[in-house]
């Protein structure tokens, strides 16, 4: 019962103030008969009737399947050369210049040179994606790598845990929750330049249909592309949360242990 | 002993650390040996060079000359046939591993097959009296039983060597002298060869046959003190005979007076 109640509490915590807004906006907007800002509803109306119909397979699968692709490169890439460079200094001196002077690369200033190189076709935003948000999850990574602990290191060597094993029962469970952090901040930047890439010149995807509805002057269609990156956003961080939850259960717990 | 070779065997060992500038001669020259089947106890002032030692002998830092044996082969790297147990229980198992897995993953790199895995983990798990706590996580355990989860994992090793640096120099009083007990019957039970390091001269006299007394760096031999106290012994009754209080004067005296040598020294 008081299981029940609890849920039914936190639910309502969780959901209280989106809802609020929600109303707010719904009947704030209601006889708006501004251009800019069309009623609620008229944008609901258009969402409806573009997102749940064409627009889904036009535009939201195409962007979506692009930013899973670029995102699952990034933390490959990321991942397995941040352990690299974490486990060895020698490597790190060599690659660090190269590295800082990649990162300071803005990644939609790629975007007209990768046009050139890649074309306009998914490689090009894929690419975009990557170039993007392989950096904090490469960062964290190396980070996590170089702060592991030496004296489970040393129990590593001692019981003939090595090479291959332990990188993966180790080195990399070790580095996980900084690996983890870097992964939701290169999410975030994943979408980002996911709309980022398209708005420049594509035919498909969620940055090319907001950018055609505002420059055909849709614009409670423009904002209903808004919504739907939004909630593509939301849900994404809420699909990463049980992905967190399930690989870092341990660490979650042992930190809930330190803190009482 | 009848085995005509020793199991391990230290040879004018020789540690300097060198860095910029600076020269440390951590351990100077030491020899000793251990017979298969001793519990031999190391103690010295702090600064004896022990934690230098334990690496030499785990296979973890190479010496700068002599060298050490085991089972007749000269360690290069960590030695197959020897388990380690450290003194930071919290900082040598897998939190992201449940007990059970802790304990497996060794046996695992040694290609131990699965059927004798779990065998070997629920033995251990028993001979600590943790069978009940296999698919805990370490961290939701107290730091003594954390501290017998890595023995458990030493013991499933089935190591010819459990060597032990300062391992419950963490834990308190009373769990201490539980884990005391609990190592000297693993030893007696299962025949290991011990090497325990501690700084707690009463607690080498107590566990071991043998105490190796190390003066201060560079680091030299400098008493083997035979502990002919009769099995078996208890927290109760062994610490207050007459031998116990003449071997733990006898092992003081020593470490004063590696500590009065090294003032001097410095002086």
């Amino acid at each position: 019962m008081s299981a029940v109640l609890g849920f039914l509490h936190r639910a309502f915590v969780v959901l209280a103030l989106p809802v609020v807004l929600f109303v707010l906006w719904y009947v704030t907007s209601s006889s708006s008969t501004s251009f800019y800002f069309p009623p609620l509803r008229t944008i609901l109306s258009k969402f409806h009737e573009y997102w749940l119909g064409d627009g889904f397979t036009r535009d939201i699968v195409p962007s979506v399947l692009r930013l899973l692709l670029g995102y699952a490169l990034s933390c490959v890439v990321g991942v397995a050369l941040g352990v690299v460079l974490g486990l060895s200094r020698r490597v790190r001196t060599a690659a660090e210049p190269v590295l800082e002077f990649l990162r300071a690369i803005p990644p939609p200033v790629l975007v007209p040179v990768l046009l050139l190189i890649a074309g306009f076709g998914s490689a090009m935003k894929v690419t975009v994606i990557v170039t993007g948000s392989v950096w904090p999850i490469l960062l964290n990574t190396v980070e996590g790598v170089k702060g592991i602990d030496p004296v489970l290191d040393d129990t590593c060597a001692t019981y003939g845990i090595t090479g291959w094993r332990r990188l993966t029962q180790f080195v990399v469970p070790a580095a996980m929750p900084q690996i983890v952090a870097g992964m939701r901040t290169g999410l975030s930047i994943g979408i980002i330049l996911m709309v980022i890439s398209e708005m420049f010149a594509a035919t498909s995807g969620l940055g090319a249909a907001i950018i055609l509805f505002q420059r055909s002057f849709a614009i409670p269609d423009m904002w209903s592309g808004v919504l739907v990156l939004g909630l593509i956003g939301f849900g994404l961080a809420m699909l990463f949360r049980v992905f967190e939850s399930a690989v870092l259960g341990w660490y979650e717990g042992l930190k809930g242990l330190e803190r009482q | 002993m009848t085995s005509e070779k020793p199991l391990v065997e230290v040879t004018h060992l020789n540690k300097v650390y060198e860095s910029k500038g600076r020269r440390v001669e951590a351990i100077g020259d030491l020899n000793f040996a251990v017979g298969t089947g001793d519990f031999v106890c190391i103690v010295g002032p702090s600064g004896a060079g022990k934690t230098t030692l334990l690496k030499c002998l785990a296979g973890l830092l190479a010496p700068t000359s002599g060298s050490v044996t085991v089972g007749g082969s000269r360690v290069s790297g960590p030695p197959e046939s020897m388990a380690v147990v450290f003194q930071e229980y919290g900082r040598s198992l897998f939190p992201w591993k449940t007990v059970r897995g802790n304990i497996e993953l060794p046996l695992r790199a040694r290609g131990v097959p699965a059927s004798e895995r779990e065998a070997r983990v629920t033995d251990a798990l028993e001979a600590v009296g943790l069978a009940d706590a296999g698919d805990a996580y370490p961290w939701q355990l107290s730091g003594g039983m954390q501290q017998r989860v890595a023995i458990a994992r030493a013991v499933a090793y089935q190591p010819d060597v459990l060597l032990m640096d300062e391992p419950f120099a963490a834990v308190d009083a009373q769990t201490r002298a539980d884990l005391e007990d609990l190592v000297r019957r693993l030893w007696r039970e299962r025949g290991l060869t011990v090497i325990f390091v501690t700084h707690d001269i009463e607690e080498a006299v107590y566990l071991a046959q043998r105490v190796l007394v190390l003066s201060s760096s560079p680091t030299y031999v400098l008493d083997d003190v035979a502990v002919g106290i009769p099995e078996p012994r208890s927290q109760v009754d062994t610490r207050v005979t007459p031998q116990f209080g003449e071997l733990r004067t006898r092992v003081y005296a020593g470490i004063q007076r590696a500590k009065t040598n090294a003032a001097k020294a410095s002086a």
